[in-house]
Parts: C-alpha cells; structure tokens; sequence
C-alpha cells in the first residue's frame, strides 16, 4: 500500500514540476511584450513619458532579468505563496484574482462531472437492452457528446435565456444584487448557474451514458453472466455483477475526463460571462499576463492532479484485483 | 461491494441535494431577478439586502473589459468605469460638436499675456469627504506631474509653474505657450484633492488602487465585483446649485464586458440601457421593433469619434514613394468597406482624415485641388506613371528597380471588422496590381511590430476626438523618430517642414481661429501632397440605448439632448456626464 501510494505521489510530484515549469515557457515564448501593449494602452503623446513607464514596469514585473534568474524567482515566490501581480488587473495581486473566480468555477465544474458521470453511468445501465430506450434516448446521447460546448451554450443561452427570457445570459449573479446571505441572492446565483451548469452537464452526460451502455451489453454477454443466468440467478443480481465490472473503466474515464472538462468550463464561461477562472484564461492570453495565466495554470495542474490522486484511491476501493496487486507487491 | 458505494452515495446525495435546493427555486422570484431589478422595480424597498432599484438604476456596459482593478484617476486608461468624470471631475468640459468650452470646477480662465494663463475657480465645490475645492488641489494636481511616470509629465516640458495666488485663483506660468495641449489637458486632466493625495509616494500615485476615491462629482464608490462596479448618487453635488444640472440615476451600475454578443443579449433583454460597444448588423436592431436606438436613426446611426488610419511604413519600399502611397488612397474601395463590411455603421473619411467634428478646419480648396478620390484606373496610371511596372508578367507591378512587390497589411487576430476590411484593401491593391496580402498576428505581436517599425501596412486608431486637430496632426508628423514608435507617427514618416507646422500650431490660441487656419492649410497641403498615412473611415462612438427604464437620450432628434451618449474612458468630459443629467425616468 505504501509503496503504491509512494510512487504515484512522486510521479504526481514530478509531472508537477514538469507541468509548472512548461506553464512558465510558454507564455514567454509567446510574440510580443507584455509591458510594451500595457503601456501603449495608456495612450501617453510623449515618447520620454513612455521610456520612463516602460523602464519601470519592466522591472516592477523583473522582466529585465535574465530568463533563468526569472525561472529561480518565480519558484521562490511560488513557495512563499506569492503568485505575483496581474498585469492585464493591474495592480490586483495574482492571487486575488483567482481567489474570487475559483468558486464560480468550482460550483460549476464539480456538479457538472461529478452529476453527468452518476447520471450517464446509470441511465447508460438502464437503457442497455430495452430496446426502446436504446433506440430513441441513446442516439440524443451520441449527438450531445459530438456537440461541441460552445455550440451546446449558445443555443441554451439563446434559446432560454434571450427568446424565452427564463434564464439570465450573463453573470454571476443580477447585476442589480450585491453579495450577501439571503435566499434571494442564493436564487440569483442558482439561476445564474443553470445554464452553464446544464451544457456542461448535458455533453458529458452522453458521453457517459454511451460508454456505460456498450459497456453493461459487453458484460452482460460475458461468459460470468451466462453461468450466473444458468445458475439460475435471478436478472437483478446478474446486472449488478454487470454493473460494478462496466462502471471500472468509466472510473478511469473520469480521471482522463477532467482535463477536458476545464477546457469546456472555459468556453461555457466565456459564453455565459460566467466570472470563473474560464473566462480569466482567455483574457489573461489576450492580454499577456504572464502572471495570471501562470497563476490560473497552477491552480488547473493542481487540481487534475488532486483529482486524479483521489481517483487512484477510489480506483483500490471499488477494485479488489488493486489490492490484491498491492499485497502481492508489499 | 455495496458497503463502498455507501461511501461515494452520501457525496453524491450531498451534490444533489445543494443542487436540487438551489436549482429548484420557485421560478417566480428567479424570474424577476434574471432580468435586472425586475424584482426590485416591483419591490422597491429592497434595502436591506443592497439590491439596486431597477427604476433608480442606470446599467451601461461597453467600457471595460476587464474587473474593475483600479479607480485611480491618474490611470486614466485602466481605472474603473466613471472614476474620471462621475468622481473625479475636470476644470472645464468640452463640446466636440459645438467646439466650446463649458466651465466646469473652474468659473472661468483666460490667458493674461501671452505665458500666463490665470484660473479662476468655482465657489462652493465640495470634495465627498466635505472639503471645500481650492486652488491648492488644482496647484498639487498639475504638479503631481512632476513625476516622470505621471501620463501628464509632458506638461513639464513647457509648463514652469502652478501657483495659488488665493483660494479660487490659480496662475500658471509657461516657458513655451502651448495653447492647444494647454486647452486639451483643461478638460482631459481631472483634480484630485491635495489633502488625501499629498502623503503618497510616486509609486502610490501612479500605481495605487485608490479604492476609496474623494472626489467633486456627482457619485461615490458603491461597490464592485470582478463583472461590475456600481456608484451610487452623492448629496450636494455642486452641480445642482450653480448651473440646476441633476444626475438623475441615483445608482449606476457598469457592467464588464466579456463579448459583445453577451452585450447583445443583455440589451434585448433590458438589462442594458446604454451600451458603448461595437455591435455588428445593430441596424436591423434599431430599424426592428426591439426598442434599441441609435443616436442617428438611419446611417450612419452614430456620432463619429476616431479615424481609422491606412498606416504605410515609410521606411520600406516602396511606401517611402508618395507616388505610391497617393496611388494606394486612390486605389482603396472604402465605399465598400463602409457598406459591405460595416452596414454602413461608420463614414467615409475626408481625405484630410479629419473628423466631420473638426470640419471647419479643412480647407476645402487644398482638398479639391489635391485630394484623392476612389479611382482605380487613375491609381494604376499614377503608379505607371510613377514607374512602377509589371515587368515579369505575374500580373503585379514591380519596384522601380525590378524586384518584386509583395506587402502585407496587417490588424490583430479577432478584430473581426478591421480583418474584413483589409482584405478589401487587399483586394483593391490587387486590382491596380499591387501584391498586397492580409494578416492577422495576435495583438500584442503587433503592437510589437508597430512600434518597432517591422511592419508594411497596418490599420490604426490611435487618436480620439478631442479640442483640436492638433491632435492628429502631432500622430501623423511628430519628430523626432524613436528607437521605438509607441503612440505616433507608426509609419516613421519623417518631414521637418511638417513636424514645424504642427509645432506653430500649437502655439495658436484655440480663440485664433484664422491663425490656426492658415496653419492647417500649409500643414494638408503638405499632407495631401506627401501622404504619410490614409485615413480610410470614421469609427463610430458606438453606443446603443434602450428606453424601457430612462428615456430623453441623446440623439439627432430636433429637441433632444445632444451630448455625447457614452461612459467611455476621457468622454465624460467630452460631454458624458451631461448625458447623466438629461436622461429621465420611464415612468414617474
């Protein structure tokens, strides 16, 4: 056991170190100067004003220092929790930034797997081998998963946010509330949320419910199941056995998921104008934040990495033959 | 096996549960909250929990496209929505369709002599905090820019000194009368007061937060969030008392944008009532019964404030040929930019450039004399005229010394209308034989381009509507070129004669309005004949109101009002903050 989890910790451990320092290349490889399209934003008519400007953010930002010195100070203050300062938010600490999108991306990624994954994985069981739901519901599965996210959440946003005005189109929460605990801003953040929720929800959902389907009729044929049903073994108990076998590679299916999923979330978000970490993304690469983008990438590295690390333990829970590896090793 | 699944059912449950309370909400109230402050029209008295009345709110949208970071005054280019202008206000505003002067905090200003300007100021103007406004915050402000980082630092190079000569008095001294920036940073720099600003360090002025600004005008910081920031009326305005000018919203809430379609969605929806962004095909909008208008009713349905500009990099060839460059203006189809990629949303520009704000300053006879027209034949003879043939047979025209013409014409990736629109130019090149091809680099590899001189063509915008068209006159001639070309001059045009002109004019007081007119004659016949860079079109101050909950909104209507219709950044002042003051409640 302890060997198992000690080496998949450092192999998390190393493709952290890889991840974050590949999220440090590349926006530095990108064209162009950050602190050169900040300052010719500020619209200065004198060229001694913009030297004096740019000197001083390039080194605010210690972009003047060369890339490895640059590499080391970033690690420093990556320990110390420091993130750095938003250059595109300027003066806004990276870390501030972020801090206030996570919950609307969290609230919004976290249901979404975790619901479509349940909700795909049992209804794809039930609708394996009766005919009629295999026929009619599963071909609306094969068209959701081919939908791309961003098509998905136009439609809704239009369809029930702008024609038939039920839904709002933009935001976190009404523009006309400010935070605070009482179960209308609770409405006003739920209705927000629905939209967003449902069209990530509704793609992975197919996804799922396919997968689960082919997989319950690949069980149901195997040669366990024949012996069971000729044992005499009532359909009830077969399709459990069916069931706990087809759901393992759904499991490791949700760890290669997650990735995707953030990549949805990020298109949703931009759709919805959804304030999460999404929507940050996209205007962190628009407008060469090297800090925020980093920032945002830490932040998806580490949490695919939790993720996939709680779905290992889920994967010796729910998996004997895991275990039985594990002892035989230990 | 089913005792495992008992560990992952209470966390699946727990995700149901908190998503069937919250998506289960009893649709009504829901409902009334989707669309901005429907709820809260309906329950006004919704205090407690900090709503915004929707029949007491402005929602506008179009200005900012990131969270709110700052509401720093100094930053004039990234501070939050409304920090200049609904805080903090200027001396004087200005008004670009009348060209006047209005007094703002200053009760009047006028030069002494010839390097003295004297400025007399308001009585009775309030800072939030209950300060009264003097001379020594006007003094602190200017000389605030004393400070090399300051936007303003320029001001120094000709300005000597600021002082108070009472409390409602101040003189400033100049080494160099500059009489046209003078008067622009009159209206475009705002005060702030010398008593919560005089502690901080340079690198607190220039890069701090601000995030409890005092200021003169109309409202006060409310709150903000990363999609929003809301101000909310303030009591004693000094406004109301010495001119009987009113703000009318008591909050105003500016919305952060993250596409123009979700601008879209939120104005059919009443959730907007002005929006300042650009929204392709709003022509069917605005001639639909959707209860979105425009300022003008039919084309170009809006007030014009920028010119976009065919930059030409004068340090490659064949563009340092004014031949060549005269051809290109001919050669460019911008009807069919106007009417094919923007539906007629913006104009055709004068061949000076100037803005239709700034007619007066052209002179028709220069341009009748010298000025361009679409001519497709006339701009291939000029440029075989010019020697510039097709020698290899390719069907495009080569240099005078034989090699191949290939250009490139470049705007950012994802500037959907300026990237159709230069593959019109392209096109147009193509047809007088000049080997021209689109591109679309991301912005800021541009940007680096731009200033760096690395590039052939380019569409530009740089320079706003202001006082004077000394404005565009120092973008398009300024000397002397520098390593790197951040905010004029992109094409590297260098002309001494010119960049003198634009310098006398400078020195013409706005009042002198035959002096300035003998100078910007001299300066586009230059113009005209040299070509440095082609004005193309007339942007549009994009902005789009709905009248569900304000109405009497700026427009082309014989007794409407008709200041600018806008929250955009340095446009307060250009008239914005009236705009605040003569809009009216829907009902009541």
């Amino acid at each position: 056991m302890r060997r198992y989890f000690g080496r998949k910790l450092l192999i998390y451990g190393l493709t952290f170190f890889a991840a974050v320092t590949i999220n440090w290349l590349i926006p530095r490889l990108m064209p162009g100067d950050p602190v050169a399209s900040m300052v010719s934003r500020a619209n200065l008519t004198q060229p001694e004003a913009v030297a004096a400007m740019q000197a001083y953010y390039t080194g605010l930002f210690g972009l003047d220092l060369p890339a490895w010195q640059q590499y080391l100070n970033f690690w420093g203050a990556l320990l110390r929790g420091d993130l750095g300062i938003s250059i595109w938010l300027f003066p806004t600490p990276v870390a501030d930034v972020i801090t206030r999108a996570v919950p609307y991306t969290l609230g919004l990624l976290v249901p979404a797997i975790l619901l479509s994954w349940w909700a795909g994985n049992r209804f794809g069981a039930f609708a394996a081998r009766r005919r009629l739901l295999d026929n009619t519901v599963l071909p609306v599965g094969y068209i959701l998963t081919a939908t791309p996210y961003m098509w998905l959440a136009i439609l809704l946003a239009w369809g029930l946010g702008i024609v038939a005005g039920i839904f709002p189109v933009a935001g976190g929460y009404s523009y006309a509330m400010r935070p605070n605990l009482s179960w209308e801003f609770a409405g006003s953040l739920a209705l927000h949320w629905f939209l967003p929720f449902l069209s990530l929800f509704l793609v992975a959902f197919g996804g799922w419910a396919i997968g689960m389907r082919n997989m319950i009729i690949y069980e149901l044929e195997a040669d366990y199941s024949s012996y069971l049903a000729a044992l005499g073994a009532p359909r009830r108990l077969i399709r459990r056995y069916a069931f706990r076998n087809a759901v393992l590679p759904q499991i490791t299916g949700l760890a290669l998921q997650l990735g995707v999923l953030v990549a949805g979330a990020l298109v949703t978000e931009v759709v919805f104008s959804y304030p999460g970490l999404g929507s940050l993304i996209l205007k962190a690469i628009q407008n060469q934040d090297f800090f925020l983008l980093q920032g945002i990438f830490l932040f998806i590295v580490t949490g695919v990495l939790i993720a996939n690390f709680v779905i290992d333990i889920v994967y010796v829970l729910v998996d004997p033959r895991t275990r039985a590896g594990m002892g035989a090793e230990a | 096996m089913r005792n495992r699944w008992r560990v992952l059912t209470p966390l699946l449950a727990t995700c149901l549960v908190v998503t069937a309370c919250t998506s289960g909400q009893p649709p009504a109230p829901a409902v009334q909250s989707s669309a901005p402050g429907a709820a809260a029209s309906q329950a006004p008295a919704q205090g407690g929990t900090g709503a915004f009345p929707r029949n007491e709110t402005l929602y506008t949208g179009g200005t900012q496209w990131g969270a709110p970071a700052n509401f720093n005054p100094i930053r004039n280019w990234d501070h939050a929505t409304g920090t200049n202008g609904l805080v903090y206000e200027p001396l004087f505003l200005f008004d670009p369709n009348t060209g006047t002067f209005t007094p703002w905090l200053a009760e009047s200003g006028a030069w002494a002599d010839d390097t003295t300007y004297e400025l007399k100021l308001r009585q009775g103007v309030t800072w939030s905090d209950g300060k009264p406004l003097t001379a020594a915050d006007v003094v602190f402000t200017f000389e605030l820019g004393k400070m090399k980082t300051v936007p303003y630092a320029n001001l120094w190079t000709f300005l000597k000194s600021a002082e108070a000569v009472d409390a409602q008095t101040v003189r400033f001294s100049f080494s160099k009368p500059n009489y046209q920036q003078w008067a622009n940073a009159l209206y475009s720099r705002v005060i702030v007061p010398k008593h919560v600003w005089e502690s901080r360090s340079e690198e607190d002025v220039v890069n701090g937060v601000n995030d409890k600004p005092v200021g003169t005008g109309p409202y006060t910081y409310h709150s903000h969030d990363q999609d929003r920031v809301a101000w909310v009326k303030r009591d004693g305005w000094w406004a109301t008392k010495a001119l009987n000018k009113d703000v009318k919203p008591k909050y105003i809430v500016d919305i952060v944008n993250s596409s123009n379609e979700v601008a879209m969605g939120l104005l059919l929806q009443n959730g907007l009532d002005l929006s300042n962004n650009f929204l392709p095909g709003i022509a069917n909008l605005v001639n639909g019964s959707f209860g979105v208008k425009t300022y003008y009713p039919e084309p170009p349905y809006m007030l014009s404030a920028n010119t976009a500009w065919l930059v030409l990099n004068t340090e490659k060839k064949p563009m340092d040929d004014p031949a060549f460059r005269k051809a290109v203006a001919g050669a460019v189809d911008t009807k069919k930019i106007v009417e094919g990629v923007y539906g007629n949303l913006v104009r055709p520009a004068n061949p000076t450039g100037l803005l239709p704000q700034w007619d007066k300053y052209v002179d028709q006879n220069v341009v009748s004399e010298l000025g361009f027209t679409f001519d497709q034949a006339k701009a291939k003879k000029m440029l075989a005229d010019a020697g510039y043939k097709d020698t290899d047979g390719d069907g495009f025209v080569e240099n005078k010394d034989g090699s191949k013409i290939q250009l490139k014409i470049e705007v950012p990736a994802g500037w959907s209308d300026w990237m159709e629109s230069i593959r019109v130019i392209a096109e147009s090149a193509k047809a007088v034989g000049v080997n021209l091809t689109p591109e679309f680099p991301d912005y800021n590899a541009l940007v680096d381009k731009r200033s760096s001189g690395k590039f052939d063509m380019m569409i530009n915008n740089e320079r706003q509507l202001s006082n004077t068209p000394w404005m565009y006159y120092d973008y398009l001639f300024q000397l002397p070129i520098q390593k790197a070309q951040n905010t004029v001059n992109f094409g590297r045009y260098e002309n001494k004669k010119a960049w003198e002109l634009v310098q006398e004019l400078d020195g013409k007081k706005p009042e002198d309005e035959a002096g300035m007119k003998e100078v910007l004659s001299r300066i586009q016949r230059i113009q005209l004949e040299e070509m440095p860079a082609i004005p193309l079109w007339y942007n549009g101050l994009w902005s789009q109101t709905t009248s569900s909950v304000w109405t009497n909104w700026p427009s082309s209507a014989p007794d409407a009002p008709k200041s600018a219709p806008t929250m955009w950044r340095n446009w307060l002042e250009l008239g914005g903050i009236l705009t605040l003051t003569e809009i009216q409640p829907a009902k009541g």
